[in-house]
C-alpha cells in the first residue's frame, strides 16, 4: 500500500515517475545512459549488475524488471537466477565477476572498495570506464531501490507483466515509459 | 587516492563528473530539481535532509558541501547544521522537518523500513504527499551520490573554508550552473 496518493495501476517506479515527472526525467536519462547506450560492457552485463544489486537490496520490483531485461538481452533467464544466487559460480566472464564483487561492496558502502578489488578487475581486463560505470550503476540502483520501496509502491507478482517490461527496456531503453497507462490491479 | 584516473584538480564528485560528462548531466539535473526547484520545503530544509543522509552514510565530501549550502541558506548558521548531523531531535528546526528526517533516516538504511506510522507522524506535522515524496527521493538520491563519491575513492578535502565558499556559490547559482563552470574551466586547462 503506497504511503502517498500515487496514481493507481502503475507498478513500482512507474508510479513515482507518473506522480513526479520533473524528477522522473533525469532519473530516466541516467538509467538510459548507464544501461542502454553503447558501452564496452554489453547491455546484458550492465542489466546483470543492476539486477544483482537490486536482489541484494531485496527490492522485488527492481530485481524482477531488470532481471527480465537482462534475460532478454542474454537470451537466457537462467543466468540471471544463477547470478542472483551465487555470481561466483554463474556462467559469466571472470571480468564481470570481478565487477560484481566491486558492485557488492559499493552496495553496502563505497568506502569498502579496495585497491585490491580494483586491481583484480583490471587483471581481468576491466577499463577505468567499466569500473566507473559499475560503481555508478550500483550507486544508482541503491537510489532506485530505496525510491521504489520507500514510497511503498505496488509491486505486483505477475511474471508476464515483468516479461513485457523487460522486453520494452531491452528494446527501447529508459527514456520512454514502458507502462503508459494503468494496468488492472487485480 | 581515486581508484581510476580522475582529474587531480577536481575533488569529490567533481572529478567523477569531469571523467564522465554523459552521466554528469542527469546527475546534476536531478539534484537541481530536488534541491533548488520550486517547492513548499525551503532550499535550506532540503539541503538539511541531504546533509543528514550524507552524514549517516559518513561521506565527508557530501555532508561537508551540502552542510555548507544549507548553512548559506540558513543565514550562516553552521551550528544548526552541525546539530542536525549530531542529533536532529535537539535541533532548532520545525517538528515537520524532524518527522521528515525520521523518514529520510529510514530510507537511508532501507526503503522498506518506512512505516505507515512514520508517514502519519509527518502528516500530523503538516507534511504533504509531495513533501513526503521528495524526502524519500532526496534520501534515496544521496544514497547514490554518497556511494559514487566514496566508491571511486575520490579526494575528499578537509578544508572548511573551501566548502564554506563553494557552499555560498552553489546556494546562489545552483548545481547546473556551477558544474558547467568547473567542467568548462577543467576542459580549458587540460586542453580537452
Amino acid at each position: 500500500m503506497p504511503h502517498i496518493a500515487l496514481p493507481e495501476g502503475f507498478p513500482g517506479i512507474s508510479a513515482g515517475f507518473t506522480y513526479r515527472p520533473e524528477t522522473a526525467k533525469p532519473m530516466r536519462e541516467l538509467a538510459h545512459v548507464l544501461l542502454h547506450e553503447p558501452n564496452s560492457l554489453t547491455p546484458g552485463e550492465r542489466e546483470l549488475i543492476a539486477t544483482y544489486v537490486s536482489s541484494q537490496n531485496s527490492c522485488y520490483f527492481c530485481q524482477t524488471s531488470h532481471g527480465a531485461a537482462a534475460a532478454c538481452h542474454l537470451g537466457d533467464a537462467s543466468i540471471v537466477e544463477k547470478v542472483k544466487a551465487d555470481f561466483q559460480a554463474a556462467p559469466v566472464s571472470p571480468k564481470l565477476k570481478a565487477l560484481l564483487a566491486i558492485a557488492g561492496k559499493v552496495r553496502q558502502d563505497g568506502k569498502l572498495v579496495t585497491a585490491a578489488d580494483v586491481e583484480a578487475a583490471r587483471c581481468q581486463g576491466a577499463t577505468d570506464l567499466e569500473i566507473h560505470d559499475t560503481v555508478l550503476i550500483t550507486a544508482a540502483f541503491c537510489m532506485f531501490n530505496r525510491y521504489v520501496d520507500g514510497l511503498g509502491t505496488w509491486q505486483p507478482r505477475d511474471p508476464e507483466m515483468y516479461k513485457q517490461m523487460g522486453r520494452h527496456l531491452a528494446e527501447e531503453g529508459y527514456t520512454a515509459p514502458s507502462i503508459r497507462q494503468p494496468v488492472a490491479t487485480t | 587516492m581515486p581508484h581510476i584516473a580522475l582529474p587531480h584538480d577536481l575533488p569529490g564528485i567533481r572529478g567523477a563528473m569531469a571523467f564522465r560528462p554523459e552521466t554528469a548531466r542527469p546527475l546534476n539535473a536531478l539534484v537541481e530539481v530536488l534541491l533548488t526547484g520550486p517547492n513548499t520545503l525551503t532550499r535550506g530544509e532540503r539541503e538539511l535532509i541531504a546533509t543528514y543522509v550524507s552524514s549517516r552514510n559518513c561521506t565527508h565530501y557530501c555532508h561537508s558541501i551540502h552542510g555548507a549550502v544549507a548553512a548559506a541558506h540558513l543565514g550562516g548558521d553552521e551550528a544548526l547544521v552541525k546539530q542536525v548531523k549530531t542529533d536532529f531531535t535537539q535541533a532548532a528546526i520545525s517538528s515537520k522537518l524532524k518527522a521528515l528526517l525520521v523518514i529520510a533516516g529510514k530510507v537511508q538504511q532501507d526503503g522498506k523500513l518506512v512505516t505507515a506510522a512514520d508517514v502519519e507522524a509527518a502528516r500530523q506535522q503538516g507534511a504533504t504527499d509531495l513533501e513526503i515524496h521528495d524526502t524519500v527521493l532526496i534520501a534515496a538520491a544521496f544514497c547514490m551520490y554518497n556511494r559514487y563519491v566514496d566508491g571511486l575513492g575520490t579526494d575528499q578535502p578537509d578544508d572548511e573554508a573551501l566548502y564554506r565558499e563553494r557552499g555560498k556559490r552553489v546556494a546562489r547559482d545552483g548545481y547546473v550552473t556551477v558544474s558547467e563552470e568547473y567542467l568548462a574551466t577543467h576542459a580549458h586547462a587540460t586542453g580537452h
